[in-house]
């Protein structure tokens, strides 16, 4: 069995890499990120092995990319504590399109320490088992059990905290 | 789909306590369970789908692209030269995916959507579908046919627009008079339609027979190569 064409890749998993990017990223850099880890898939195409599995394989491709996006921040100059989601000038129509449901919950998942994050994106919005995050992580599934249960429980802290600041659990920026 | 219930429970639960500033996370917390839930609820809001990579245009081996026609669904697929490797019929998802799986094993799986690699194939076909053109002026690579395949694909070199030709001449043509159905077989499999002319062979009675793209279009595309003044064939 050769590998199958890289189009069909694209049709099954899209929703997939999608999702897994925007929550690792944001709904703003989630779309860059998705974008880049389809051209660096393409560029690997197919890879040496067999693809056992091309899902596992594109999340990730994927989380890697989301990894380099936060890199990239973090080098960048002016020191912002948060990365503003909403741009200035506003009104942009593919970005409404792109908002989140839960902006509270995905903002406490992005101020997460980044292995922590990626674990828990992968094990929860990309419905990977222990094992395949692992493999993503270059982990142990052990040490990924860990770092899920550590980033639940960081999350569970942090909307707490929210809740006690703002006495309400809707967004201090709900659009 | 996968086992999250099963490793999603006691592990992950709450038997761990926090690591970092013990005084923190006193207090009514939500339940794991909530934020768990909430984590996989965001799967509802719409997605943007990608945009082919700009990169996949020049790193793709096979482009293609899908096209209503007047004579049915096709696809066209460009192989890595640039040449014309499927002009197919599609009438379906099913059959989409069939050929898609014909491109990546022949020829490449570095298969990708890219219309703008296919649109000079896919504008003369439109010009030769509407009657302005004659013939197409594109270099085709029958990669997806067998060499017997092959051999009857090139013999229809010789019938030019607005000819037809039938199965046993091309069977004779080939040194085999007794293999008609083989060549009706052969150009059945045509990877290549409207491009490489299979639509003008038919038997030798003159019924059409058959067609990739059904009976239908090859009424129609001869009768197009007959001119505006010729009443379609049908036979009684």
């Amino acid at each position: 069995m050769s590998a199958p064409p890289f189009a069909l890749l694209v049709e099954e998993h899209w929703r997939d890499v999608a999702r897994l990017a925007r929550a690792l990223a944001g709904p703003v850099d989630g779309d860059d990120v998705a974008q880049q880890a389809w051209a660096q898939a393409l560029a690997a195409y197919p890879p040496a092995g067999p693809l056992r599995d091309p899902r596992a394989w594109l999340l990730v491709i994927t989380s890697r990319c989301a990894t380099d996006v936060h890199r990239a921040r973090a080098r960048r100059p002016t020191p912002v504590e948060e990365v503003p989601d909403v741009p200035a000038g506003g009104a942009d129509p593919a970005l409404g399109e792109l908002a989140e449901a839960d902006p509270v919950l995905w903002d406490a998942v992005r101020a997460l320490p980044g292995r922590q994050r990626t674990a828990l994106v992968l094990r929860y919005v990309a419905d990977l088992d222990h094992a395949g995050v692992a493999v993503a992580l270059g982990t142990t599934p052990g040490a990924t059990r860990r770092l899920v249960s550590d980033a639940l429980g960081a999350l569970r802290r942090a909307l707490a905290e929210e809740q006690d600041v703002d006495g309400r659990t809707t967004s201090r920026r709900s659009r | 789909m996968t086992t999250h219930e099963t490793t999603g429970g006691p592990t992950e639960g709450p038997t761990e306590g926090p690591t970092e500033g013990p005084t923190r996370g006193q207090g009514p917390l939500p339940r794991t369970a909530d934020v768990e839930a909430r984590l996989r609820a965001d799967r509802g809001a719409p997605l943007r789908r990608p945009r082919v990579p700009v990169t996949a245009e020049d790193g793709a081996d096979v482009a293609f692209a899908v096209r209503e026609t007047e004579i049915g669904r096709v696809l066209l697929a460009v192989g890595p030269a640039g040449a014309l490797v499927a002009s197919t019929f599609v009438a379906d998802d099913v059959a989409l995916e069939r050929v898609l799986r014909r491109l990546a094993d022949a020829v490449s799986p570095r298969v990708v959507e890219a219309p703008g690699r296919t649109s000079a194939v896919a504008d003369q076909l439109a010009e030769y579908l509407a009657g302005e053109r004659r013939g197409f002026d594109v270099v085709v690579d029958l990669a997806l046919a067998t060499p017997f395949q092959r051999g009857v694909l090139e013999r229809l070199r010789g019938v030019g627009y607005g000819q037809r030709t039938t199965y046993g001449a091309i069977a004779r043509d080939l040194g085999r008079p007794s293999a008609s159905r083989a060549v009706g077989a052969a150009l059945g499999a045509n990877p290549v339609c409207v491009v490489v002319p299979c639509h003008r062979v038919v038997a030798g009675s003159g019924a059409l027979t058959g067609y990739a793209g059904g009976l239908e279009a090859k009424r129609r595309l001869l009768g197009l190569e007959r001119g505006p003044e010729a009443a379609p064939a049908s036979p009684a």
